[in-house]
């Protein structure tokens, strides 16, 4: 039929349109990271480790870091350890669950060779690389089986990023207040925004600037360029002052959980809905092709 | 003087009919409209844009319920406020986005039929110079709405478009400061965009939109073999039964019946991309909030600019904005350019077949490398392929002053 080899010139031409402004044109703009599956093979294997060993060297991690789930205190709150080291060193509760194993051990003995960075606030803390295997084995002794996704995210990025459309802040959660309802203030949320304020200046000059707020960066950026920066922040963005993180594929995926569900909240409600709105025009489309042929029979 | 019967019903026929003649109207707009019965799936692109404005005219009036053009504000109440706290405020982003873009594929075929066909000529140029007027229209809202958001590619290429003003060596700087409102863009920039957005380049378009309808009125409809038909002729027949010899069809219901169809899968497809690939209408460098201090690596228009800016680019400051200027306004004096007398599709109208195509691939070629960087061989190639728009423009009077008759009908 002749109107279809018009529509399949049509259709040619607009799918070559569509191939060289999108997919050619983007491979040619963003140079091509292959990713590693969170392997990490650049690190050294690590000895096997004893948690029950790990636990007596805890000390040596428990000057900056707070363990909960140990009941230990950090030592020191967000404001005094951001004034202190330019970050907030994290609870150690849910590292095991989320990190790999090496690049924990690689850490403990050399920060700035795990992480890939210039420069990173915590210094060389396991003597051996035996030492640091046991404290690895006993902070995946003590972390939990299951962590969801907000956790994971508030583990390993929040205390550099804020997210503001789950209203997190590099120092917690937004707290819930009321203005005093005769003046239209609300002194304890300004106090909370102080604090923040005072955060973000140390971290903007540990880091050279302020991270970026990561709320809807699940768009901004591609799925594979997250998921090769986050494995390897180098690889994409040579010099870049973010540390290598070492999650493992199970800990990135959490996260980018969290990143979606903020970040791209009408993703489920999009394929409820969609079935429903083609189902409705493939109907509406057999109508009028019965319509139109009634109304053009006899016509040539 | 009217006479309006004291007995009639309110709202009846004769109410009506005495008040504000419906039937003649009805008659005049659609029933005793006269199409063409020799026409294609291509011919009902009209509708189908019309069609797509409506879409782009409905979502937009929900999106504006709580869209704030507030430099501070612009952002989140998109791409929070809309897309997560309002009930299907994603649904309305996603169609509007998505119709902004897809309008203009369809521009661009509507477009091209009038050129394949010669649907611009004898009678019907003032088809094709408001036609043209709607594009530069659609450009122009297409270009505010970009701006709305205030992501980095809306204050970027805010930034480069605004700054073409000062027109190269002329240095006119002042004349962009006062289309700013600022030295750079700011508040006073994405208000203006804003008022334009939604207020007067719709109004504009709508207008357009009327007079473009009544520019079709007594040329007609051209159809596939450029034939001249006597209308009034063929519509006697068709009025006496004579539904098969008649060489035409009345707009309500028999042209409407096809169009309807074809808008039936248009919207298969259009909704296939709403739902499932709005990705390619929703650049992502538009998701990070504009930063004065943060240039994107790659600027770029989207992609039914591409072919024009690719024009612009590859010369000189100056030379290009001759070029981007001549790309501008060329297509508008098509039907004085084309001097053969032939109305025809373009298949039978050689040597104006091979610059039909060649222009069609020009055209892709020129907005494919509008977005690869400006460097190397991509370079080269867009200096040729600009050169070759060029000459392909500067040629068209000779080739067809050039042409044989050819007859209306095959």
């Amino acid at each position: 039929m002749k109107e279809l080899k018009v529509l399949a010139v049509v259709v040619f031409f607009t799918l070559i349109t569509y191939w060289g402004v999108e997919p050619f044109a983007h491979s040619q703009m963003h140079k091509h990271v292959e990713g590693k599956d969170f392997k990490y093979e650049d690190l050294k294997p690590a000895p096997k480790g004893n948690a029950e060993a790990g636990k007596a060297k805890i000390a040596a991690c428990a000057g900056c870091h707070g363990i909960k789930a140990a009941g230990m205190k950090a030592p020191m709150d967000a404001m005094a350890s951001a004034a202190a080291y330019g970050v907030n060193p994290p609870d150690l509760s849910n590292v095991g669950a989320i990190y790999d194993t090496k690049f924990l051990v690689d850490l403990m003995q050399n920060p700035t060779h795990a992480t890939k960075v210039k420069k990173f606030a915590m210094p060389p803390s396991a003597s051996s690389a035996q030492d640091a295997a046991d404290i690895a084995a006993y902070l995946k002794s003590i972390a939990p089986k299951e962590i969801t996704p907000k956790e994971a995210f508030e583990a390993a990025c929040g205390r550099c990023h804020a997210m503001r459309y789950a209203k997190w802040t590099q120092i917690g959660t937004i707290p819930k207040t009321k203005p005093n309802i005769k003046t239209g203030q609300d002194i304890e949320l300004l106090k909370f925004k102080e604090k923040v304020a005072e955060y973000q200046d140390h971290l903007a000059k540990y880091m050279g600037k302020l991270p970026p707020d990561l709320s809807i960066i699940i768009r901004a950026r591609s799925e594979h360029f997250l998921e090769t920066f986050v494995e390897d922040p180098q690889s994409q963005l040579p010099g870049t002052a973010m540390p290598r993180v070492g999650l493992t594929k199970e800990g990135y995926e959490k996260v980018k959980e969290y990143l979606e569900e903020i970040g791209d909240p009408s993703k489920p409600k999009r394929a409820a809905t969609g079935p429903w709105v083609l189902g409705f025009f493939v109907i509406f489309s057999i109508l009028a092709y019965g319509w139109y042929k009634s109304q053009w029979k006899g016509l040539k | 003087m009217a006479h309006f019967d004291p007995n009639a019903k309110p709202f009846s026929n004769k109410w009506m009919n005495e008040r504000l003649a419906v039937d003649t109207l009805k008659r005049v707009l659609s029933t005793e409209y006269w199409i063409p019965k020799n026409i294609n799936f291509l011919w009902a692109m009209g509708m189908v844009l019309a069609a797509t404005f409506g879409l782009l005219l409905i979502s937009g009036i929900f999106l504006l319920m709580y869209y704030l053009p507030d430099t501070k504000q612009a952002f989140d109440s998109v791409n929070y406020t809309i897309m997560s706290e309002v009930g299907f405020g994603w649904l309305w982003r996603h169609i509007h986005g998505v119709a902004a873009s897809v309008v203009f594929l369809i521009i661009y075929i509507h477009m091209l039929t009038g050129i394949y066909y010669g649907s611009y000529k004898k009678g019907r140029e003032l088809i094709w110079i408001s036609g043209m007027l709607l594009f530069v229209s659609f450009s122009a809202e297409a270009f505010s709405g970009y701006m709305l958001p205030w992501g980095q590619m809306s204050y970027w290429a805010g930034m480069v478009i605004t700054n073409l003003f000062s027109l190269g060596s002329l240095e006119l700087n002042g004349l962009v400061e006062w289309i700013r409102g600022d030295y750079v863009p700011g508040q006073a920039f994405l208000g203006r965009f804003f008022m334009l957005h939604v207020l007067l380049m719709p109004l504009i378009i709508i207008a357009l939109i009327v007079f473009h309808f009544g520019t079709l009125r007594i040329p007609h409809v051209n159809n596939k073999d450029g034939e001249e038909i006597d209308f009034e002729a063929e519509a006697e027949k068709w009025k006496a039964g004579q539904r098969k010899e008649s060489k035409v069809i009345p707009f309500n219901p028999v042209f409407l019946s096809k169009d309807v169809f074809v808008m039936g899968i248009y919207f298969i497809f259009f909704f296939y991309l709403v739902f499932y690939h709005f990705e390619f209408a929703m650049d992502p460098v538009n998701f990070d909030p504009a930063d004065p201090l943060k240039t994107p690596a790659h600027i770029y228009p989207e992609w039914y600019f591409l072919w024009s800016y690719e024009i612009l680019r590859p010369f000189s400051k100056d030379a290009g904005l001759i070029a981007f200027g001549f790309a501008q306004v060329i297509f508008f004096l098509l039907p004085f350019l084309d001097r053969s007398p032939n109305v025809a599709p373009a298949n039978r109208r050689r040597p104006f077949r091979c610059w039909f195509w060649l222009l069609v691939i020009d055209m892709i070629a020129l907005t494919i490398l509008g977005k690869l960087p400006p460097v190397g061989v991509w370079n080269t190639l867009g200096t040729i392929f600009a050169w070759i728009f060029i000459i392909l423009w500067v040629v068209l009077p000779f080739i067809t002053k050039k042409e044989k008759l050819v007859g209306g009908n095959k």
